[in-house]
């Protein structure tokens, strides 16, 4: 196969664009992509510090390249979740990315900091190991980037990623994580602004460009993840894509034009409140990443000493850690 | 032949496309890449009987 931009040998073929690259052309190819998704969503300006979620994998760190590269503001945040090797080798590439590029890697450890890891947080807690991991990247991204005095977080959520989370979501008809699935979720009073530059590219895509960039990525998956819902619903979307190649970026990136400004009118706009425990902003005495971690370290949440109203200490109580969200009888946790 | 996520080792026999290769193996040519000789290699090239590849899952999972 030819290169589509020069003519020579082709590495990389793109069958949903119907086109082959190089390995001179391919890189260029990728950063043309996330330049057009920076700009599409005013994602972030040249002025902006950047923080990037970055995990080890090929994604988060074919984004801090391709930021890096383009000259952007952009620092890395590398947070420990305790998974034994795979983590030992996660942080290990993560820093030799870091320190090959002269960039600042900020690193939180999850026991260290929180005092469980997310072994841990699948044998203790009522979510499973997948849901409490998510939820304490969310916080702790976001707390990091606030107190860190970051502009924006940006995280390698690729073109997969995203058909697969709406695909999950169409399933079950959630309309309200429908419309909060964007490129961009803008910052609000106590949380940052959140990007996905990587949005247009699929897996194969950034797997691709971070081996031609000679990036070390972990290539083995989290040893945790087997048989999690979102990978099923990429098998389910790549059985559809072999045949009909295309159809996972009409699928999201046709979302985006037509469908999300509809279903952004069902999102409705939620009060926040301090969380009682950590002042982090939520719509509950507790935040979920408290509530969580109480579970997990089977600690008691004490609600606020006094309510100003008769709705707050109903809601204060319903928001109390009941004694089998402690014990894991939640459907999540077997 | 390496194949990772698991790491094993297969045999299978060359003088032929890479996409006969996968298709053998029951495998979907876009959710890898393959690798000869530190270089990718598309899904339309021949390999050969002594040719060493690897095949790489490009698939992942997980909280992000």
């Amino acid at each position: 196969m030819k290169c589509k931009r020069c003519g020579g040998s082709a590495v990389v073929e793109v069958r949903r664009h119907n086109a082959a690259f190089c390995k001179e052309c391919f890189p260029v190819v990728v950063r043309n992509q996330v330049r057009r998704a920076i700009d599409e969503y005013e994602m972030f300006e040249r002025t902006d510090r950047i923080l990037v979620a970055v995990s080890g994998g090929k994604d988060s760190l074919a984004l801090w390249d391709v930021l890096l590269e383009e000259g952007y503001r952009a620092d890395g945040l590398y947070l420990g979740l305790g998974i034994g090797e795979y983590s030992d080798r996660s942080h290990e590439r993560t820093r030799a990315f870091a320190g090959d590029r002269g960039a600042t890697l900020r690193t939180v450890d999850l026991d260290k900091t929180y005092g469980y890891d997310i072994p841990l947080a699948g044998r203790k807690g009522a979510r499973s190991s997948c849901a409490v991991c998510g939820l304490s990247k969310r916080y702790i991204f976001n707390k990091e980037a606030h107190d860190g005095g970051y502009d924006v977080i940006a995280t390698g959520h690729n073109l997969d990623d995203e058909a697969a989370t709406l695909l999950g979501n169409t399933l079950r008809w959630n309309v309200e994580y429908i419309a909060r699935q964007a490129p961009v979720l803008p910052a609000e009073p106590g949380f940052v602004r959140k990007v996905k530059p990587l949005h247009r590219l699929s897996e194969l895509e950034t797997a691709a460009y971070a081996f031609l960039r000679g990036i070390d990525y972990v290539v083995e998956e989290c040893p945790l993840v087997a048989g999690n819902t979102q990978l099923r619903y990429k098998e389910a979307m790549n059985a559809i894509e072999s045949r009909s190649p295309g159809t996972k970026a009409q699928f999201f990136l046709g979302y985006l034009d037509r469908g999300m400004p509809i279903f952004h009118t069902a999102e409705d706009r939620v009060l926040l409140v301090a969380c009682a425990n950590c002042g982090q902003p939520t719509t509950t005495t507790f935040c979920a990443f408290c509530r969580a971690r109480a579970q997990i370290l089977g600690e008691r949440l004490v609600p606020a000493e006094r309510a100003e109203t008769p709705e707050e200490l109903a809601r204060q109580l319903a928001d109390e850690v009941l004694p089998e969200e402690l014990y894991g009888v939640g459907a999540e946790a077997t | 032949m390496a194949l990772r996520n698991p790491d094993r080792e297969l045999d299978v026999a060359g003088g032929r496309l890479v996409r006969e290769v996968l298709s053998e193996l029951s495998i979907d040519p876009d959710t890898v890449l393959v690798i000869r000789d530190g270089e990718l290699i598309t899904r339309h090239e021949r390999v050969d009987d002594a040719d060493r590849l690897e095949v790489r899952p490009v698939i992942s999972g997980g909280a992000r």
